[in-house]
């Protein structure tokens, strides 16, 4: 098994990062694949407090790292989900605790056992950022319609580019179709157009992510919710699988005509 | 209908979205601009060459520099020219 690596990251802090890696892992280990989460925010570990995990953990990836234990015993395997394992961070160290090499030796060994290994990234672009993107294969950018969200969203391309993840893809959180409408928040095509770079998937701001995460569990297990349908569709692209986008977005009346006269969208 | 209607009132160019896409627009090309001295030192460079082979230029006086007003940003070069090179006039 030759795993994919996966890097979740954004930039800027409280745009859903982590709620996003949570979601992304547990939709592909609901479609069967076998997931590692990797929390890479070292000092602010909070991924295992989204899986309702965080009373199961005895070792972190420092401790990997650092020898103090083998991989297989740092795992933690999730309640609810075959198949999801989560890596949690230390709590206690520096955000420089891990170097890139072993970052990237860690997810060449995991790569072995698992389809994907997903990354938490931290917020910002030093040594923490630089590190949890060691051994990517592949980039998420996550932003929100907002101006600061959205213009550090283009320095994370910069900077992946960098290092030489070229296709970074986006997925625009906390969405208010409403409010686009009115005029009154960035769409999706606004904000497609000023990053230039692919979209993964729109998620919806949804009340049901709060309610889902009081819980510890990932919304994309409640497929009635919108934002579950949102990240259950952002998995099966990242499966390869061709998913249109909800029309739950702005679609105005103009771009509407468009798509029924010209055929696309 | 209401939803229409206040559509049709908040035209395009101020409702709050316009606005926040034009500001996002303008941080971006200041952010997307700001080259590192290296860079700018190697296009000195770069520029040299080319324009030596066409006219005779003070190398010292050469300046490169990102001009970044409000609304946009220019590539300014001021370029002091000894003379036109003869040769390549000919050539033409």
């Amino acid at each position: 098994m030759a795993g994919k690596v996966l890097v979740v990251t954004s930039g800027k802090g409280g745009v859903g990062k982590t709620t996003t890696a949570a979601n992304i892992g547990a939709g592909l280990a609901l479609l069967g694949r076998k997931v590692c989460l990797i929390d890479a925010d070292i000092g602010l570990r909070n991924l295992d407090v989204v899986l309702g995990l965080e009373n199961r953990i005895v070792y972190d990836l420092t401790d990997v790292v650092e020898g103090n234990c083998r991989v297989r015993q740092a795992l933690i395997k999730d309640k609810r989900t075959e198949n999801l394992y989560l890596l949690p961070a230390a709590q206690t160290k520096e955000k420089d605790a891990v170097a890139p090499e072993q970052m990237k030796a860690l997810c060449d060994e995991l790569r072995e056992d698992f389809d994907y290994i997903i990354v938490d990234c931290p917020a910002g672009i030093e040594r923490g950022f630089k590190n949890a993107i060691a051994g990517a294969d592949d980039a998420v950018i996550v932003t929100t319609p907002e101006v600061a969200a959205v213009r550090d969203a283009d320095r994370i391309i910069g900077l992946l580019e960098a290092a030489e993840l070229y296709e970074p893809r986006l997925i625009i959180n906390r969405l208010r179709p409403q409010m686009v409408k009115k005029g009154d928040m960035m769409g999706i095509e606004d904000i497609i157009e000023i990053l230039a770079i692919g979209l993964l998937g729109v998620v919806p701001d949804d009340e049901n992510i709060i309610v889902s995460t009081n819980r510890g569990e990932p919304v994309v297990m409640d497929r009635k919710s919108k934002a579950g349908q949102a990240y259950f569709n952002i998995v099966r692209r990242i499966e390869g699988v061709d998913v249109p986008f909800l029309s739950l977005e702005e679609e105005g009346f103009i771009t509407r005509l468009k798509r029924v006269l010209l055929g696309h969208s | 209908m209401l939803d229409f209607l206040k559509q049709f009132w908040n035209r395009d160019s101020d409702s709050s979205k316009q606005i926040a896409k034009e500001r996002l627009r303008l941080v971006l090309v200041h952010d997307r601009v700001d080259v590192s001295p290296s860079l700018l030192e190697s296009l000195k460079e770069d520029l040299l060459e080319v324009i030596s082979k066409y006219m005779e230029i003070e190398e010292d006086g050469l300046e490169v520099n990102l001009d970044k007003s409000d609304k946009s940003v220019a590539l300014v070069a001021n370029i002091p020219v000894r003379r036109m090179k003869r040769a390549v006039e000919q050539s033409r």
